[in-house]
């Protein structure tokens, strides 16, 4: 395959960047999109330019690294993957390929396609944990028998791997899918109930911090989200933040 | 509950809030509208209740004026917000791809709208509070029925009148399922949302354009 | 500061006149190599050891081993003893005469007396302990935020240490622990079925062929079931029965239901609860996290690791950072094969500084090979995906039995589907009727790389074999038709029925698969070929999980203490987080109690300015190296060499030729390799490059040995050492973990063994026919 790319290069966060056009030949369609940026890296070593920085590490889509804007959509064409599973199979020879990073003012341009998402940890920080010392002293596991049905719920929310495509892909650059995962991950086990209310109205209060926006229901982020996180994760947070801000 | 309705979750509740309580007002306008096809002496019953009556006169209405208010100007506070929090944009963007039309522009639609209810105001809202409150016309049950007949004689306002209701149409495509979603409606109930947003959003509007366009055709 | 010891026969008549039988003298030497002054002499010759001329290998000095005792001669423990006690005499030697930071060459596993279920117990009440007001004035450093380092620097932190907590990702939740699918191991015996401490304990040292510490092993087992008390707690969603209570899957190598899992993401889900834990820890400011560093070095300040040097990735600042224990929780080196199932950024670099400034490197060559992973596609490839264990609970393993069928699946004429099941070789169930599909990993890449190489590989490589759900459809589809009062008999319904089963369990598995393979699974059979997973090997620790050097820690894959040769399925994540939630906290304790008084750290000392210059001087290096090729291209040769031959079957020939090749590729790597950009700024190259010439000194270790371990065990299987039916030939003689001493390069390293004695297991033949 012979394809041509548009590539965001930015040498830092200060520095203004810009689209770059890049030819690539001898794209086989079994290689990932990463790997196709591999190759694209390795002739730019070898002819002495600076390579394009993009963040990945795992390349099977669960580390939540890998953060390309691709052709209008975060993480590609292709639904319900992360950038590292996605295929060249899915272009057709020829194309023209825009990649770019994910953007929102909550996550500063580091370098050409690598962002800085700490604002997510901080997040975490607020309240993401349940406040449970590590010591092995707890209870039997089986002791609190757990609705299946929530546990899966739970489960289903937790499977977030914190990639920011929802941010990403939001017109608004919301990250309540994000938090509304996390949010309803503890609210929906027995054992996240005690701290509840400080948990959602800390862990809201620090997104806003953040500086994302406000979200507006376009449902952008639950399509775009490779790991399929439902929007009723946000509808949960709402629910859970007038509860929380009614009992106060 | 102060810091509540600062959060980006209150404005966002008090945005579907203000939403629920104008389409309820909507869709009374629409019951009471509707009753000008079949009957004018109906029509100017109610009408002459809702004009004169104090308590919709001065606690109603100001109400309603203060929620279109509320539901425009955070509309617009929201916008600039997320505007801001999206600062740096795409080279590229495919939104069709993972989102409908009406979502990603209920600004624009908004701001149709709004322009609508300007002229609307002009129309009607000022000529009736000069009519009562300024000149203090003689109160006359039964101006109503032709007042209304009347501002349906010209085509281009018909035309401008459905156009505006198109919108409205667009707006509430996304904003009814949108604001009890807001509100934190469960998912179970997502498919009767769903089914009911469709005939709120499509009947009422398309009734209002009925409505105009019978009255428009029974002039001619 | 550079340290050598060499063996020579000490003659003292003319060579032709001795005969076998004479005794004569081997002599030690020792030599120590100034710095300043490039030419070795000699300090100390020591007196010697006698044997007999026959004992004498005079081959010794090609062999890694460098025991010049022959390993045939029947007394070989014996004298070896006498020449390591000899050595050991040296030790004095070392700390009075050059201060070397003192390390010892004795290799005592501090493992505690008494009864195998009450050495931890009672550990535990002797050792000594940090009281809260002092824990407030200790730091310590941990390098890696994956399950073992998450988990330490959280309790650490939750004790009252201020912790320092490094991870090169841009956030501790990426570390690849994430990345584990199947489960995690707890003796808690909730389904019923036999399970015990004792049982999980024999599974595991079987498991791992004999080559694991027995004490390290059984206290694993022990604290096993706390684990998943403890996730629990902090909102771990593992998947649950209709009853709300836990469920259970079977792994490999065992007889019993006891892994715990979530979906095929039960490694995520462990590792968000560290991090949740972690988060705790940073908002009450107990953790200072440091996001995209990497650690480029362990400073050393009189015999104690007091600090590292760290790269901030972002601004490619170097920075010095002190405390009075490090810990290393940096994962395995499994990327030295350049394929593997790892993260792109795991590498073995911190472990590796450690091992150069005196950390011993135990069993480099035990290396877990995977058998069920997505086959390779092409010399695009950049890593390997892997398919979790828990596939083969109800996917059966089989290539055709005629060749001829083989032939006509690679020219595309015939599909796997249409080969009746008297034409297909279910070799795993013929070979191991017990367990079947699911053996222990390395019997089953073993079978299947056996398969491939007579021929049966069923893609174009050759290097693939089958995983076959239709069974499985069937049977859960008449089940459940059965159940529903439906028709068993109609063939669509069953097979509709029994692919919602195998979706529920497995789907977001198979919808993996499908994304990388363009195939679907349901449909026809997985392609699958055994891949590098998990390093067994790694930094020697003692029972207290402290390296060689005090103070230096290790825990979690990075150490090597606890699978032997072979890791059983579902162990890492529980060896990870017993490392770090049950074990690293109380034992490192001991250690700190006697710092209570040596107030904070400075990190402005000569040898932290001596190692960070160390380090800008490497950094300077790869910049300004004028070479011809990126470091992807030595990575790739590297693992070339590497999975050809130091793989899944080894041979003296091939491991000879492998020290050779990786030596003369690293002499031109450190020639041709180029890196782009500069120094200060984000740039990835750089990173690698450090890394990757961290992996080629790495390599030779691990093919010197792979070289002196004359037997087959567990993931290290050497071809002059099987049966007849091609079974791993485990020798008694090695019986011991090889701790390797680095001296200078990994040719000169020097071997300690540390024997392993079983007293509580029947060391057996591993069998699992």
């Amino acid at each position: 395959m012979k394809l041509k790319l548009k590539i965001w290069r930015q040498k830092n966060t200060e520095e203004k960047g810009h689209l770059v056009d890049y030819d690539i030949e001898n794209i086989s369609p079994d290689m990932s999109f990463l790997e196709m940026l591999d190759v694209l890296n390795n002739e730019l070593i070898e002819k002495g330019e600076d390579p394009v920085a993009f963040d990945h590490d795992c390349r099977e889509g669960i580390c939540g690294s890998c953060s390309l804007f691709i052709n209008g959509r975060a993480h590609g064409p292709d639904k319900l993957i992360t950038t590292c599973q996605l295929h060249m199979r899915k272009f057709k020879d020829g194309d023209t390929i825009y990649i770019e990073p994910f953007r929102a003012k909550a996550f500063p341009v580091i370098k050409d396609l690598v962002i800085d998402r700490s604002a997510f940890d901080r997040i975490q920080h607020a309240g993401g944990y349940i406040s449970v010392n590590t010591s092995g002293n707890t209870q039997d596991a089986n002791s609190i028998p757990i609705n299946k049905n929530d546990a899966d719920m739970a489960f289903d929310a937790a499977t977030c791997i914190g990639c920011a495509a929802c941010v990403a892909t939001c017109k608004n650059s919301s990250a309540m899918l994000f938090v509304g995962a996390k949010v309803s991950q503890y609210s929906l086990l027995p054992q996240g109930q005690t701290e509840a209310t400080n948990r959602v109205v800390n862990m809201v209060n620090q997104m806003d911090l953040e500086g994302f926006g406000n979200c507006s229901n376009t449902g952008a982020c639950e399509v775009e989200c490779p790991k399929g996180i439902s929007l009723d994760n946000i509808a949960r947070m709402n629910r859970e933040l007038m509860k929380a801000s009614f009992r106060k | 509950m102060n810091t509540f309705f600062k959060s980006s979750i209150g404005k966002k509740l008090s945005m579907a809030l203000s939403a629920i309580f104008l389409m309820v007002f909507l869709l009374q306008h629409f019951l009471i509208n509707i009753t000008s096809v079949f009957s004018e002496s109906l029509f100017n019953l109610i009408s002459h209740f809702m004009g004169t009556n104090p308590i919709v006169q001065f606690l109603l209405q100001p109400i309603l004026i203060g929620g279109v208010l509320f539901h425009f100007i955070m509309g617009f506070i929201l916008e600039i917000e997320n505007r801001k929090a999206s600062s740096v944009g795409y080279v590229m963007v495919d939104g069709k791809k993972n989102s409908t039309w009406m979502s990603r522009n209920m600004i624009w639609s908004g701001m149709v709208i709004l322009a609508f209810l300007v002229l609307h105001f002009i129309d009607f809202w000022l000529p009736e509070i000069n009519y009562k409150y300024i000149e203090f016309f003689p109160d006359d049950p039964n101006r109503y029925y032709t007042e209304l007949i009347h501002k349906f004689e010209n085509p281009y306002r018909v035309g401008a009148y459905c156009f505006a209701f198109i919108l409205l149409a667009l707006h509430l495509l996304h904003g009814f399922s949108s604001s009890l979603k807001s509100l934190g409606a469960n998912k179970i109930y997502a498919h009767s949302i769903k089914v009911f947003a469709y005939i709120y959003s499509i009947g009422i509007p398309l009734g209002f354009c009925l409505i105009a366009i019978f009255h428009y055709y029974s002039n001619v | 500061m550079k340290n050598k010891l060499t063996y020579s026969l000490n003659y003292r008549k003319p060579k032709d006149q001795y005969s076998d039988n004479d005794q004569l003298m081997v002599c030690i030497r020792y030599y120590h190599k100034d710095h300043k002054n490039s030419k070795a002499k000699i300090i100390k010759k020591s007196t010697g050891v006698k044997c007999k001329l026959s004992d004498w290998d005079k081959d010794w000095h090609n062999n890694p081993d460098r025991s010049p005792i022959k390993s045939t001669d029947p007394n070989y423990i014996e004298k070896n003893k006498l020449l390591k006690q000899k050595v050991d005499s040296f030790k004095d030697l070392y700390f009075d005469s050059f201060s070397n930071n003192g390390y010892s060459t004795e290799l005592s596993a501090n493992v505690p007396t008494g009864p195998l279920e009450n050495k931890w117990t009672f550990h535990k009440n002797k050792i000594n302990l940090v009281s809260p007001g002092n824990k407030r004035s200790l730091d310590v450093i941990v390098v890696g935020t994956g399950l073992a380092g998450g988990s330490a620097a959280a309790t650490l932190a939750e004790l009252g240490y201020n912790v320092k907590a490094f991870c090169f990702q841009d956030s501790p939740r990426r570390a690849h622990s994430i990345a584990a699918q199947g489960g995690i191991n707890a003796a808690k015996n909730y389904q019923g079925d036999g399970d015990s401490t004792y049982r999980l304990f024999y599974d595991t040292v079987k498991g791992g062929d004999y080559r694991s510490r027995e004490s390290n092993v059984y206290r694993l087992a022990e604290v096993s079931a706390n684990i998943i008390d403890q996730c629990v707690a902090q909102g771990v969603p593992f998947a649950r029965d209709y009853g709300g209570l836990l469920d259970n899957r079977s792994f490999g190598g065992v007889l019993v239901s006891r892994t715990f899992y979530a979906k095929g993401q039960t490694g995520q889900q462990l590792l968000l609860g560290a991090y949740s834990a972690m988060n705790r820890q940073i908002s009450r400011g107990k953790i200072d996290m440091h996001n995209r560093h990497e650690m480029l070095d362990v400073v050393i300040v009189k015999g104690k690791a007091r600090g590292i040097i760290a790269r901030n990735l972002v601004t490619g600042e170097i920075e010095r950072h002190s405390a009075h224990a490090v810990v290393l929780a940096s994962g395995g080196y499994g990327n030295v094969f350049y394929l593997s199932t790892n993260a792109m950024g795991s590498n073995v670099t911190a472990a590796w500084k450690a091992h150069k400034r005196g950390a011993y490197f135990a069993n480099p060559c035990f290396t877990q090979i995977h058998p069920t992973c997505i086959p390779v596609s092409g010399d695009h490839q950049s890593k390997l995906t892997l398919m979790s264990e828990s596939l083969r609970n109800d996917g059966r393993i089989w290539v055709p039995k005629n060749i001829d069928d083989v032939k006509a699946i690679k020219s595309g004429t015939l599909k796997p589907t249409e080969i009746s099941e008297d034409n297909r070789d279910y070799f795993l169930e013929r070979r191991y009727p017990a367990f079947g599909n699911l053996v222990p990993r390395d019997v089953a890449s073993r079978a299947a790389k056996e398969r491939c190489d007579a021929g049966y590989g069923i893609n174009q490589t050759g290097e693939a074999v089958y995983l076959d759900f239709a069974s499985a459809i069937i049977r859960y589809g008449s089940e459940k038709a059965h159940i529903k009062g439906l028709d068993k008999d109609d063939n669509e319904l069953v097979k509709k029925l029994g692919k919602e089963v195998v979706k529920k369990k497995y789907g977001n598995l198979f919808q993996m698969y499908e994304k990388i393979v363009d195939q679907n699974p349901y449909e026809t059979p997985m392609m699958i070929y055994p891949a590098v997973h998990y390093t067994m090997g790694g930094i020697w620790v003692d029972y207290n999980l402290m390296t060689t050097v005090p103070g230096l820690y290790a825990i979690g894959e990075a150490n090597f203490s606890d699978h032997g040769s072979n890791r059983l399925g579902a162990s890492a994540l529980m060896q990870g987080l017993a490392d770090g939630y049950f074990i690293l906290p109380y034992t490192i304790g001991d250690y700190l109690s006697s710092d209570i008084s040596t107030g904070p750290i400075a990190n402005d000392t000569k040898e932290f300015i001596q190692a960070e210059k160390e380090v800008k001087e490497k950094i300077n290096y790869f910049i300004s190296n004028k070479g011809k090729y990126p470091v992807d291209y030595f990575h790739k040769k590297l693992g070339k060499i590497m999975w050809n031959k130091c793989g899944m079957a080894r041979n003296k020939k091939h491991l000879k030729e492998a020290v050779n090749e990786i030596k003369e590729l690293r002499e031109l790597f450190w020639k041709q390799v180029k890196v782009p950009g500069d120094t200060n700024e984000f740039n990835e190259e750089l990173a690698k490059a450090g890394r990757v010439a961290d992996f080629l000194e790495l390599g030779e270790l691990f093919a010197k040995d792979a070289l002196i371990r004359e037997e087959s065990c567990g993931g290290h299987f050497r071809e002059e050492h099987q049966t007849l039916e091609g079974e791993a030939v485990r020798k008694k003689e090695f019986q011991y973990v090889s701790a390797w001493e680095y001296t200078g390069s990994p040719k000169d390293a020097i071997l300690h063994k540390e024997e392993l004695d079983y007293e509580n297991i029947e060391v057996k033949e591993r069998s699992y026919k």
